[in-house]
């Protein structure tokens, strides 16, 4: 919901969050493009200051479809000392841990290292951001926990990272993007899974990214409204590349959740895999198993921007399908389209499920 | 199984064209020389390969040939099992995929003089769609104009993935035309392969592509509805055809949600996504991508708030359902008359009026 369109008549406090809840999608800033500058090598200062990211799209600064906000970010996230909507954990503290009783709190840094052509210089910023997570976030707040930002595209040196955290427990994720050079089910990102699987970590994909392809298979859209609706398109299209290409036949104890692209299409999506498979899984036969069975066991759902249809039976016909042990609750603080605690879950649902959205399945999955 | 009911209206089927030479009689000399001189190959898309499972049911292939190549078979098997009235012809001839629009051009208009030929002229039941060489907006004008004349033409043809977003005011003078002349744009499953397939890039196998089908149709939706191609032709029909339907409603919930976020983007846009849907977007009914029991269809259609959205196909010869159970379990009788006959009557103006002039003296 739109913090700055919204109006009071809307609003209902039946549901008011009095217990802890889980906060599975934090978008953590930089104060200044300098502050990740302790944690890089001198030659990337250097670099940065004259080349700039060289990032799989045209923009040197900002992004391609402009936001709907400043930085995506609701107007009244900015700290009152000053710096970009999310970079001050004071204020976070204040404006979202605090007061909404956030026990844990994941962080996924975006603008980072991802997306990048210069292979090196993506490793370069994951490592740095990574170690900026504990320095400026996780040991100052201990209901604070960080996600592996890895080098995406090349997978041994996202596998080193990984291995390299492994234990951590400052970390309780590896972060992927939804939309890179490939397809996420491709062999080239399957040293990722590998070494996520083999340290008990879940891959988390964030909708967004960039990997030169359009968000379209028709091309560029116009719209900023556009990219946002698509993601959810890319993301699903992400999701049936890993089921079909094998990933979570060989890799079955991975863990993967989806972040910020809606779960209203999770049983759709399953239902034709399905359908399709039956027909042509000669063409894959290293599918063994109806994908909707993958999908079911091995996929978990951030809820934000949690799908709003008019009538609420509508939506929970949807999570009884996707399972309400899968869904982990999540704001996206401090973008624009935060999801309001006490206002997401409607009435009429048990308090086990209720429990187990705003915080048990996330305890369970990141083992906090 | 729920039983059709005669008199309605197939509104996707699609004849087969045998190779690039049966089209040799409805080119001109130039275009004739080129194919020939420079041995050009059956125009063949990734998107359907000819032995695929799902391009050709088992029990509907020929014995020899691609699957939807005789009328003869078409009629027996997708007309008179069904009781069918009326048949909608979409080809899904490669004669998009080309890169020259000149060439696009002479295929396209010899794929819609052999459909009237060889298909329209042999049976009163057959309808056509108009392919057109999208790529260029004043050629395609030109041919639908031309073939417009032919009331057995009752729509325009376009594939779901193209050069650019089907929403982009470059292809309004293709809506304003099919507007004013009374043709639904029926959309297709179906890429010209100049982008990659997906929009994550290019997967390995077939099943990826045809999946991804579904998702080519919501950001195809989303364009169309953002840009304003409604607003601006209110009365303009779109039909989303093999594009599956059990995406829609989760995927308005999402398109409704950040439309009331950030409106201010697309001012015109003064409706809600779903009433605008509702208004100008009709859906082939196969494939049906949900479980076989009732219960969770009847959910979908509750979710979907409308039952004037779906028009009845059966894809042939694509393998969508077996025997004759084109219909899913657990339809009531007055739906299916909706999906059958009224939904497409009123999408498709067109349907009778060649009827109507013969019985004219």
């Amino acid at each position: 919901m739109n913090m700055q369109f919204r109006s009071g008549a809307q609003q209902d406090s039946a549901s008011a969050i009095k217990t802890a809840i889980a906060d599975c999608d934090i978008h953590p800033a930089r104060a200044t493009p300098s502050e990740l500058y302790p944690f890089l090598a001198k030659r990337w200062h250097e670099h940065l200051a004259t080349y700039g990211k060289h990032a799989y799209q045209g923009m040197m600064e900002g992004p391609p479809y402009p936001k709907a906000q400043p930085n995506a970010s609701r107007r009244d996230a900015y700290p009152p000392k000053g710096g970009p909507q999310g970079s001050s954990l004071s204020f976070m503290q204040k404006q979202l841990l605090d007061p909404h009783n956030v026990a844990l709190g994941v962080l996924n840094p975006l603008n980072t290292g991802q997306g990048i052509r210069n292979h090196d210089l993506s490793a370069a910023l994951a490592t740095a951001i990574n170690d900026w997570q504990i320095e400026k976030w996780t040991s100052k707040d201990s209901r604070l926990k960080g996600s592996i930002v890895v080098e995406n595209e090349d997978g041994p040196t996202a596998a080193a990272e990984i291995r390299k955290r492994a234990g951590d427990r400052n970390f309780v994720q590896v972060l992927l993007l939804s939309r890179n050079v490939e397809p996420l089910g491709q062999r080239r990102y399957w040293p990722i899974y590998e070494a996520a699987q083999e340290a008990g970590l879940p891959v988390g994909v964030h909708a967004f990214g960039f990997g030169g392809n359009p968000i379209t298979a028709s091309g560029w859209p116009s719209y900023y409204i556009e990219e946002m609706v698509g993601h959810s398109q890319c993301q699903q299209t992400a999701l049936a590349s890993i089921v079909l290409e094998g990933v979570l036949e060989k890799f079955p104890k991975l863990k993967m959740v989806m972040i910020e692209a809606g779960f209203g299409w999770a049983p759709s999506l399953a239902w034709r895999l399905d359908k399709v498979w039956a027909k042509l899984r000669s063409e894959v036969p290293h599918v063994k198993r109806p994908p909707s069975e993958y999908i079911k066991d091995n996929i978990w759902w951030t809820t934000q921007p949690m799908e709003d249809p008019e009538r609420r039976e509508h939506l929970f016909q949807v999570i009884e399908w996707v399972g309400w042990d899968k869904l982990l609750f999540a704001t996206d603080y401090p973008h624009w389209d935060f999801d309001e605690p006490s206002r997401v879950l409607r009435p009429g649902v048990s308090d086990a499920n209720r429990e187990a959205f705003y915080l048990g399945n996330a305890k369970k999955l990141y083992g906090v | 199984m729920t039983a059709p009911i005669a008199g309605g209206v197939d509104c996707d089927l699609h004849p087969a064209v045998p190779h690039l030479t049966s089209l040799l009689p409805y080119m001109n000399d130039y275009w004739r020389d080129q194919v020939t001189t420079r041995g050009m190959t059956d125009l063949l898309s990734q998107s359907y390969p000819t032995n695929s499972p799902i391009t050709g049911r088992a029990d509907w292939r020929p014995a020899k040939g691609k699957p939807g190549e005789s009328v003869d078979d078409l009629v027996k098997q997708a007309l008179d099992p069904f009781k069918t009235a009326f048949g909608i012809l979409n080809p899904l001839y490669g004669v998009q995929l080309v890169f020259s629009e000149d060439m696009a051009d002479a295929f396209c208009r010899a794929l819609n003089d052999w459909l009237v030929k060889e298909w329209l002229d042999k049976d009163a039941r057959l309808r056509g769609s108009i392919v057109i060489p999208v790529q260029s907006v004043e050629k395609s004008v030109v041919e639908i104009e031309r073939c417009a004349k032919d009331k057995r033409f009752v729509q325009v043809l376009m594939l779901v993935s193209g050069d650019m977003p089907l929403g982009k005011r470059h292809y309004w003078p293709i809506y304003a035309t099919c507007e004013r002349l009374g043709l639904p744009v029926g959309v297709h499953a179906g890429s010209n392969y100049h982008n990659p397939p997906t929009s994550v890039g290019w997967g390995s196998y077939h099943i990826e592509d045809y999946v991804a089908q579904a998702q080519a149709f919501q950001t195809q939706m989303t364009s169309l509805i953002v840009e304003g191609v409604f607003a601006k032709h209110p009365n303009l029909k779109m039909v989303m055809l093999e594009s599956g339907f059990t995406w829609l409603p989760s995927y308005l919930w999402r398109l409704h949600k950040f439309w009331r976020g950030v409106r201010m983007e697309t001012p015109w846009v003064d409706r809600p996504p779903a009433e605008i849907v509702r208004s100008n977007i009709r859906f082939s009914l196969q494939p049906v991508d949900a479980p076989s029991e009732p219960e969770t269809l009847n959910r979908l259609f509750d979710q979907l708030q409308s039952d004037e959205l779906l028009l009845f196909s059966t894809d042939y010869p694509h393998w969508q359902f077996d025997g004759e159970s084109a219909l899913p379990e657990g339809l009531s009788a007055g739906l299916v008359h909706k999906i059958m006959i009224d939904n497409p009557h009123a999408t498709y103006a067109r349907l009778t009026d060649s009827v109507a002039k013969e019985t004219t003296p």
